[in-house]
């Protein structure tokens, strides 16, 4: 298959080249259980999202709302472990999309940081996005991912400073995730002026891709955004309908729809 | 790597979005402490409201248990609001304000913190929220009353195993929302950087006092030093003025639970490094970095991970690092009563225990120094039950209310516990029945816990 080599960068640049911003959906291995949590993944591909976030549950996770929290703590009880993260992201590779893994930095550093890194890169995985690493803490992954070739996607916040910018940016691989709002993953009603900001000031200072997430759970929310960012990231809109009533083939065509819908308002947005 | 660390141990394990906060907090404090103005008037709120300096006692009937060594207690239990807590909490309110910050937020296990913030919230005018743990708010409804006097919202936590690390969590997400106006008042020694510092630095007068006392008392310094070991906020205080007194030994001791082959919170005697909170430290946690529940019976140890100095101190070897039971513990909470008419908090029993321990080691010559971090009057229920005080017959425990409802049965599985006539657990079937003995036997104060309800329907 010819896309199994697309890393995101390539992504990003494809949807650039095609006047759109990229569509990057999260979901957490091992909900509703690990077998569903892949067939998902799987179905959010079919149906138009471009780059998927992997997510690891963790005991632990304090830049999470509570549907990612439900969530999460479900895979845990149902005894999800780190591991299973590499099946997701096999499969996840083979459908045709780039997989970044959302980890907690605790899982990571528990397995080794080398010996993660390898064994992420050989389930094909394209890298990690590490919501409570920031880059000074950083220097073994930096290492180890440099070693493997794999994306450091790194977070900016609307509170980041010039100084932090550019420090954070410099670091990164891959795109710079930026956080719309101060707060912890969840959907709003509005996204806010602070998204437009922090993209315009992250961009001052870096050429790398600029995506959003924190708040997003339609369309039209997206194509608002897709239209100063270059990808949009959602995640508790997504878990929010696989973790519906009904059995799980039923959950996943919801799914379909809105990733259907996600994909449709990044291709609407005037760019 | 960043500044902050003590060896491989503490940094900044958090969201970017709080660096900007961190970056803030730590040029305030570093100025504050340079600032005249600013210990002038921390000097005077330690003098005329802390109640500082705390007195040292000499405990010898106490001591007789211990081999005959000297036992001389810090006694930070005689401050306000009943526990070292104050000292840290008082001059991050300040701070607070000087940061022109009008609200604060704390977490809190056995509400000891939370009670210390919302004091100092009251006294400086700050809006004041606590998260607690749903398990602790109920085992420990008296102080989530006293926090609800003082003018503070408290919210209890049922995310998680709705204790003291989800309350931690549920703070941090607030903080990272409320971050521009709201100083998150962490109450111990770990976090990222700079709290575990921080922290330490507002405790530190603890062990400067300390230290004068016992010299002036005894005209030497103290063979060891002893404090226990939660989060170790208290240790770090007593200990840090000792650091550098090569002959003084610095005792921690944690909180063994049931033992090793129960659940317990001796993170050094099981634990590997590990990232929680903020820090790298010492962290109980399974294969995959997934934390694993402590457990204590004291709501102040119960705390998977450890502040980072007390890891580094450890590794060093500066510090030996122990662990009493909850049976140890309690026996060591029970012979200071009696035998000297102090009740101390059943963390500070742990301290005791691990002195009862270290005296009979050194022998009779032995200068013992134990930081007694707080008073016991909030553990009342857990001990009258724990030693059978509340003897209603089979029902007549309340337990309901208490934190032994889960550390008492488990303690009994575990066969460490005489099955006392209180003992079978039946209570649990009729709370009613057992809430009205334990008022008839007049040990169990109801109105606190009757005001905390009626300030939660208020509120």
């Amino acid at each position: 298959m010819a896309e199994r080599n697309l890393g995101v960068a390539d992504v990003l640049a494809r949807c650039k080249a095609e006047g759109r911003a990229a569509l990057i959906g999260y979901l957490p291995v091992g909900f509703p259980d690990v077998e569903g949590s892949i067939r998902a993944m799987v179905a959010m591909v079919e149906s138009g999202v471009d780059i998927v976030e992997v997510g690891l549950p963790y005991s632990d996770p304090l830049m999470d709302g509570p549907v990612i929290q439900h969530a999460v703590e479900a895979a845990l009880s149902g005894g999800t472990h780190v591991v299973d993260g590499f099946r997701a992201t096999q499969a996840v590779r083979d459908a045709g999309a780039p997989a970044l893994v959302m980890s907690y930095w605790n899982l990571i550093l528990r397995r080794g940081v080398d010996r993660y890194a390898a064994e992420l890169a050989a389930a094909g995985g394209a890298g990690l996005i590490t919501p409570d690493l920031i880059p000074d803490e950083a220097d073994d992954w930096i290492a180890a991912s440099e070693r493997e070739g794999l994306d450091r996607v790194f977070l900016v916040a609307p509170s980041s400073t010039q100084e932090r910018l550019e420090r954070v940016t410099s670091a990164t691989r891959g795109f710079v995730y930026a956080a719309s709002t101060m707060g912890v993953t969840g959907e709003r009603s509005t996204v806010g002026s602070a998204a437009r900001d922090l993209v315009a000031r992250t961009k001052a200072v870096t050429d790398l891709p600029v995506c959003v997430g924190l708040g997003v759970s339609n369309g039209d929310q997206a194509a608002e955004l897709a239209q100063y960012a270059d990808g949009v990231i959602v995640g508790t809109a997504l878990v929010r309908a696989l973790g519906g009533d009904g059995e799980l083939g039923h959950r996943i065509d919801t799914l379909r729809e809105l990733t259907t819908d996600l994909a449709r308002g990044v291709r609407e947005a005037a760019r | 790597m960043t500044t902050g660390r003590f060896g491989e141990f503490g940094g900044r394990y958090v969201p970017e979005a709080l660096i900007p906060a961190l970056e803030e907090l730590d040029a305030a404090r570093l100025a504050a402490m340079q600032d005249p103005v600013f210990l002038a008037e921390l000097e005077q709120l330690h003098r005329t409201y802390t109640g500082r300096p705390s007195i040292i006692t000499e405990v010898p009937r106490f001591a007789a248990h211990a081999g005959g060594a000297r036992i001389i207690l810090k006694r930070e239990d005689l401050n306000h609001t009943g526990s070292h807590k104050i000292n840290n909490v008082i001059a991050q309110a300040l701070l607070t304000k000087r940061m022109g910050k009008t609200r604060v937020i704390a977490e809190t296990g056995a509400g000891q913190h939370g009670v210390a913030t919302a004091t100092a919230a009251a006294l400086m005018g700050l809006e004041c929220r606590v998260y607690m743990g749903k398990v602790d708010t109920e085992r420990q409804a008296l102080n989530v009353a006293r926090m609800r006097m003082l003018g503070a919202e408290v919210v209890a936590v049922e995310q998680g195993s709705a204790t003291l690390k989800d309350a931690i969590n549920e703070a941090l997400r607030d903080w990272v929302t409320n971050v521009e106006h709201t100083h998150y008042l962490i109450g111990t020694v770990t976090g990222p950087h700079p709290f575990p510092e921080m922290v330490r630095d507002f405790h530190r007068i603890i062990g400067v006092e300390a230290r004068a006392q016992v010299l002036e008392l005894t005209g030497r310094l103290p063979d060891a030093v002893v404090a226990c070991v939660g989060g170790g906020s208290n240790a770090m205080g007593i200990f840090h003025r000792f650091i550098e007194d090569d002959g003084v030994r610095l005792v921690g001791v944690e909180a063994g639970g049931e033992g090793l082959d129960g659940r317990h919170a001796a993170r050094f005697a099981t634990a590997v490094p590990g990232v929680l909170h903020g820090a790298m430290s010492y962290l109980m946690q399974d294969e995959d970095g997934q934390t694993v529940e402590s457990h204590s019976v004291s709501a102040g140890l119960d705390y998977p991970s450890v502040g980072p100095e007390h890891s580094f101190l450890r590794d060093t070897g500066r510090a030996d690092y122990i662990f009493a039971t909850d049976e140890q513990a309690m026996e060591a909470f029970s012979i200071l009563c009696r035998t000297e008419g102090i009740i101390p908090a059943l963390e500070s029993a742990h301290a005791l225990a691990g002195a009862l321990v270290l005296g009979r080691e050194l022998g009779p010559d032995a200068i013992i120094l134990v930081n007694l971090s707080g008073r016991g009057d909030k553990d009342m229920h857990t001990a009258a039950e724990w030693f059978g005080l509340v003897d209603e017959g089979p029902e007549a425990t309340g337990e309901e209310r208490g934190r032994p409802e889960g550390s008492r049965s488990k303690a009994q599985q575990s066969g460490l516990v005489d099955e006392g006539p209180e003992a079978t657990g039946e209570e649990r079937g009729r709370p009613e029945g057992s809430r009205s003995k334990a008022q008839q036997s007049g040990l169990v104060d109801e109105s606190p816990e009757d005001s905390s309800e009626s300030g939660g329907s208020h509120g």
